[in-house]
């Protein structure tokens, strides 16, 4: 395998600067895993609830991070989306995560959940050495179960492989 | 289960000469009890020297309803799943019930072997269905070679009208064994998980089936996430990874009584469950904080054993068939590969050296080979290697084929080929150690995570 993490990179920074462009960040984010929380439904256009996952998607750089093939390292962009998050939660500090981790498609099955898991926890220590309780921050591992870009190519599999960060409440 | 051999073989025939009279009346019949089912799909080529064999519809002494199956519709539905278990083991071509002529009771034992001959068969199944008076079915199973004139196997079933194809399948298998030499395979189920919805959000439901695809049932409902299921070796459990309230853990199902129990109990995350062969343990994986070892516990519960402590992903494992090693995979050396160990854990050895990444190795269950996933050059593929890592054969060839599991003779192995694309999906398939006889199984939805259990008890 070829990939690296400059595939990720680059992927990532395509979807920031997508994000950019228009008024809410990632508008384009996939439906969220059965049951995970990930839209509160809190909110019905009147005006945003501080703390929910609402808040803080429109207030961090990224709802995730991704990496490089069977990697799991948190790079200069993933810490910087990650300081993001931890300040939010630190203006919100009743608010509970669960740090979503992924696999691409292009792994077993077994061996994608501990990978998922181990992502997870990659950015679960990051935000833990910025300040961040550990207790309030639950891991999962979805392995490959859980595509959020369904191609078979690099561009989709970089996307896949993410840790994502969902408020689960207070 | 009131499921016997029945020994007293010579009382049952004493009712071939009426058997003969009542046959000719039995011409007409109603609709098969077969239903229907995908048809499954045949790849690679055959073998070109397949035996020939009739199974014509087994006879009936008596035409006789019991529990809604007629005498008469189950000989010939017997006879075709015997010719279907004998055609997908790749080395015979049979003559179904559907393409030679019925016999009458008479026949049974007395063959007419000019005819049989006259089709190029080789060697001819025939057989009876008698109702035993008390509700279930009597089923006589023969086969014969028709060029010398002798019979080969002679046995009787006793069953119940809802196990009328495991009759079917222990002659296919008394068939197959006499024959090939090698141990049965029919007689068995399989565990697996059957797929629906979109990629991004699949529904993924624990079922069961015969090892032919018969007798489907759906165990689970699909609300939570269900992956990696294993039979238990008396079949009456199911090992597997439920998401149930979002958590990864390993449950054990019983299947009789429908509920199930937490393997061990755990904030962590636990997965890649199996069975050891004698059911009393099981292996399972555990994360934590991004490490992930591999462990043993009871079946009862009780305090895991740790078997791994290597920095890293070690993950996965399978028993030896004597239950002294374990085979799994860790990226220790900084890719996936497959190591054996004791069940202790010691005497921990990398036994694949290949190229490429090495994934899910399963033990067969004569002990003489170990099937795994071998990730490289952008395609998984199902391939075997000894023991110790020698003799490595890749048996297919496609974009994604993952997950083997032995059939219980350990010559046949069934596996899941996912296809690429936002459409990509996943089937259940079916190859044998020759590499040539690939197939696909025959689910109501899509499949993964085969799981093939033992020769049913």
């Amino acid at each position: 395998m070829t990939i690296r993490k400059s595939t990720a990179i680059i992927a990532a920074i395509t979807m920031l600067a997508v994000g950019a462009c228009s008024p809410k960040p990632p508008k384009e984010l996939p439906p969220a895993p059965e049951g995970t929380g990930t839209d509160t439904g809190t909110n019905t256009g009147t005006g945003v609830v501080p703390g929910s996952q609402e808040d803080f998607v429109a207030s961090v750089t990224s709802d995730r991070i991704f990496f490089g093939f069977d990697q799991y390292n948190v790079d200069a962009e993933d810490q910087a989306t990650l300081q993001s998050q931890a300040q939010w939660l630190q203006r919100n500090p009743a608010v509970r995560v669960t740090l979503e981790g992924h696999a691409d498609e292009r792994g077993t099955r077994d061996y994608n959940i501990a990978l998922g898991e181990r992502r997870a926890n990659a950015a679960k220590n990051y935000l833990a050495s910025l300040g961040i309780d550990p207790s309030r921050i639950q891991v999962i591992s979805y392995g490959k179960e859980r595509p959020a870009a369904l191609g078979s190519n690099e561009e989709a599999w970089a996307q896949n492989r993410r840790a994502v960060t969902v408020v689960i409440g207070r | 289960m009131s499921f016997r051999t029945t020994l007293s073989f010579a009382l049952l025939l004493t009712a071939a000469p009426i058997a003969a009279q009542a046959q000719d009346a039995s011409a007409p019949t109603a609709p098969a009890v077969t239903q229907t089912e995908p048809r499954e799909t045949i790849e690679g080529q055959l073998s070109q020297e397949r035996t020939v064999i009739a199974v014509p519809a087994f006879a009936t002494p008596a035409v006789t309803t019991v529990a809604g199956l007629r005498t008469d519709n189950l000989g010939r539905d017997i006879a075709k799943v015997i010719a279907d278990d004998l055609e997908r083991s790749g080395l015979y071509a049979p003559l179904g019930p559907g393409s030679v002529r019925a016999i009458g009771m008479a026949e049974v034992t007395a063959p007419r072997f000019a005819d049989w001959k006259a089709r190029n068969a080789e060697n001819v199944v025939h057989g009876f269905v008698r109702a035993t008076g008390t509700g279930g079915f009597v089923v006589g199973c023969y086969l014969y070679d028709t060029e010398l004139g002798s019979e080969l196997v002679r046995q009787g079933f006793e069953i119940q009208p809802a196990d009328w194809r495991r009759a079917a399948h222990k002659c296919a298998d008394a068939i197959y064994s006499r024959l090939s030499g090698e141990s049965p395979f029919f007689d068995s189920r399989v565990a697996y998980i059957a797929e629906s919805g979109p990629k991004g959000n699949r529904i993924k439901r624990l079922a069961i089936m015969d090892s032919d695809g018969g007798n489907h049932r759906f165990i689970t409902n699909g609300q939570a996430l269900a992956i990696s299921p294993r039979f238990s070796p008396d079949y009456k459990k199911i090992v597997y990874v439920s998401y149930l309230n979002n958590r990864v853990r390993v449950f054990i199902y019983d299947v009789a009584a429908g509920t199930q129990k937490l393997v061990t109990e755990s904030g962590n995350a636990t997965f890649a469950p199996r069975w050891s062969p004698d059911g009393r343990q099981i292996l399972y994986s555990m994360a934590v904080g991004g490490n992930t070892d591999i462990y043993r516990v009871s079946a009862e519960g009780g305090t895991p054993v740790r078997l791994t402590t290597t920095p890293g992903i070690d993950v996965g494992g399978s028993f030896s068939p004597d239950g002294k090693k374990i085979v799994f995979e860790s990226d220790r050396s900084g890719s996936q590969q497959l190591y054996t160990m004791n069940i202790d854990g010691s005497n921990q050895q990398r036994i694949s050296f290949g190229g490429g990444r090495y994934a899910t190795p399963e033990w067969s269950p004569r002990g003489d080979l170990i099937a795994f996933t071998r990730m490289g050059g952008g395609e998984f593929r199902i391939g075997v290697m000894t023991p110790t890592g020698g003799g490595v054969r890749m048996l297919t060839n496609s974009w994604q084929d993952e997950a083997p599991t032995w059939s219980p003779n350990g010559r046949v192995i069934q596996f899941f080929r996912t296809t690429a694309g936002r459409e990509g999906k996943s089937t259940l398939w079916q190859v044998d150690l020759t590499g040539v006889n690939l197939r696909r199984l025959p689910t109501p939805q899509d499949g993964s995570d085969p799981s093939w259990g033992p020769i049913l008890p």
